[in-house]
């Protein structure tokens, strides 16, 4: 029996647009892949994967991550076990600054070229900042690897400040649609996040922007978030699937269903095919090892290698083997700042 | 698949689950020694599972989280994650590291 391929004219014009003339698809378009039926799955990846190869290149950026500051956040992030105001089980914790230094060579050990030094704040304070300094300072000393930040919303000041200090990258989350953000977060606005990522874009480091699906969004709201990010320009995108922490407000949301979190992986490609598109936190519970590949074949072109900030990750060997499998090259390091 | 081999976490030994911090094991649930002010009182097996099967959600979650309270007295740790291990500390029962450090 001969399978019948069908000719799904979104993908059609995706083809067109995208692939061939490298511009993403609009907000409209995006809502008719994230509604394709099951059956046209493959075939979405596959353009995903397509897209990817043209305009990325065939390698992948290797990144790991470390909290400097675990817990005790004030803001409300609904998804976030770090927030002080939720009854979690995570407590405060700082990382010192060898235990940071050796998290770093491990990284690089790794063969990754990106690693984020991350805190769990409102914004960082003179404490924190000096901290920061001195640890961009030891790990330049000892370990040849970009350095990137997530500190939360900044001042112009500390923007310039970590740009002169010969930070890489800026992670700073829009984490979901403008008109879902007020039901995940109340205790700061989407414009602010927007001001910090058009402030870190300015002062000339890259801009990491992420997207924290299946908190209750819905397909339009994805594809929105999706169109947002594209319109910001990011260097990088990372992509979250909730992973539903005990004691947050989300801790009974169902984990998002793995074919769905693979058609927001081949449409978030789709709108921004020439953006880094990094596995984040949730794909061991959203997609397990398989979905896993079948995204790396549909699109993405980075991960976080190893744990995550407060929960652990697939084995790093396991993703290398993986890229090794399907004949991936890691990203070589190129000091851009 | 585990980032580490069954039995790693710090609790295994500890009559506290070190997911939900509640006890283990049937027999621990009435005049067990750990302070109830410390341990979580929504544990998400909810009691609803029989004792014997009562925390193999969480011993399934310990696969993809580090623990959150000791084993030994189901205080909350202090848990640093790293991007290749972790650490948990207890005030009362020490530190315990993934994975293990060098003598």
């Amino acid at each position: 029996m001969t399978a019948t391929v069908h000719n799904w004219p979104i993908l059609e014009t995706a083809r067109a647009q995208v692939l061939e003339r490298g511009m993403g698809l609009t907000e409209d378009q995006l809502v008719e892949v994230l509604t394709l039926p099951d059956e046209a799955l493959p075939q979405a990846l596959e353009l995903a994967h397509r897209v990817r190869l043209r305009h990325c290149g065939e390698d992948v950026e290797v990144e790991g991550i470390v909290s400097i500051k675990t817990g005790g956040c004030p803001e409300d992030c609904h998804f976030c076990s770090q927030s002080g105001l939720f009854d979690s089980p995570v407590r405060g914790v700082w990382l010192d600054i060898p235990e940071l230094v050796k998290a770093a060579k491990e990284t690089a050990a790794t063969g990754a070229t990106e690693f984020c030094i991350v805190a769990a704040v409102r914004g960082p304070d003179i404490k924190l900042m000096n901290q920061v300094k001195f640890a961009i300072d030891r790990i330049n000393e000892e370990v040849d690897i970009n350095i990137a930040c997530s500190l939360g919303m900044l001042t112009q000041r500390q923007v310039d400040q970590l740009a002169g200090w010969g930070v890489h990258r800026y992670n700073h989350n829009l984490e979901t649609a403008r008109s879902f953000f007020p039901q995940v977060v109340t205790t700061h606005t989407y414009e602010e996040r927007l001001g910090t990522c058009a402030m870190v874009k300015a002062a000339g480091m890259e801009l990491c922007c992420g997207a924290l699906l299946g908190m209750g969004e819905s397909l339009g709201q994805r594809a929105e978030l999706a169109a947002q990010l594209a319109a910001l320009e990011p260097h990088e995108v990372p992509l979250n699937f909730l992973n539903p922490r005990p004691g947050t407000p989300l801790e009974n949301q169902g984990i998002m269903d793995g074919k769905d979190a693979l058609r927001a992986i081949a449409a978030f490609r789709l709108a921004m095919p020439k953006t880094v598109l990094r596995y984040a936190g949730g794909r061991e519970l959203t997609l397990g090892d398989l979905g896993t590949r079948e995204g790396l074949l549909g699109g993405i072109n980075a991960v976080i290698v190893g744990n995550y900030l407060t929960t652990l990750g697939r084995p790093a060997t396991a993703d290398l083997n993986l890229l090794v499998d399907l004949n991936m090259p890691i990203r070589e390091l190129q000091k851009t700042l | 698949m585990s980032p580490f081999p069954a039995g790693a976490s710090p609790n295994a030994a500890g009559p506290y689950c070190g997911h939900c911090g509640q006890p283990r094991e049937e027999n621990a649930r009435e005049g067990s020694p750990g302070d109830a002010s410390h341990r979580r009182k929504d544990a998400d097996d909810g009691g609803s599972l029989p004792p014997s099967s009562a925390h193999l959600r969480c011993a399934s979650r310990l696969h993809l989280e580090p623990p959150r309270f000791c084993g030994h007295c189901a205080r909350r740790l202090k848990v640093q994650v790293t991007p290749l291990g972790w650490w948990a500390a207890c005030s009362r029962h020490g530190v315990t590291t993934y994975p293990a450090s060098e003598p």
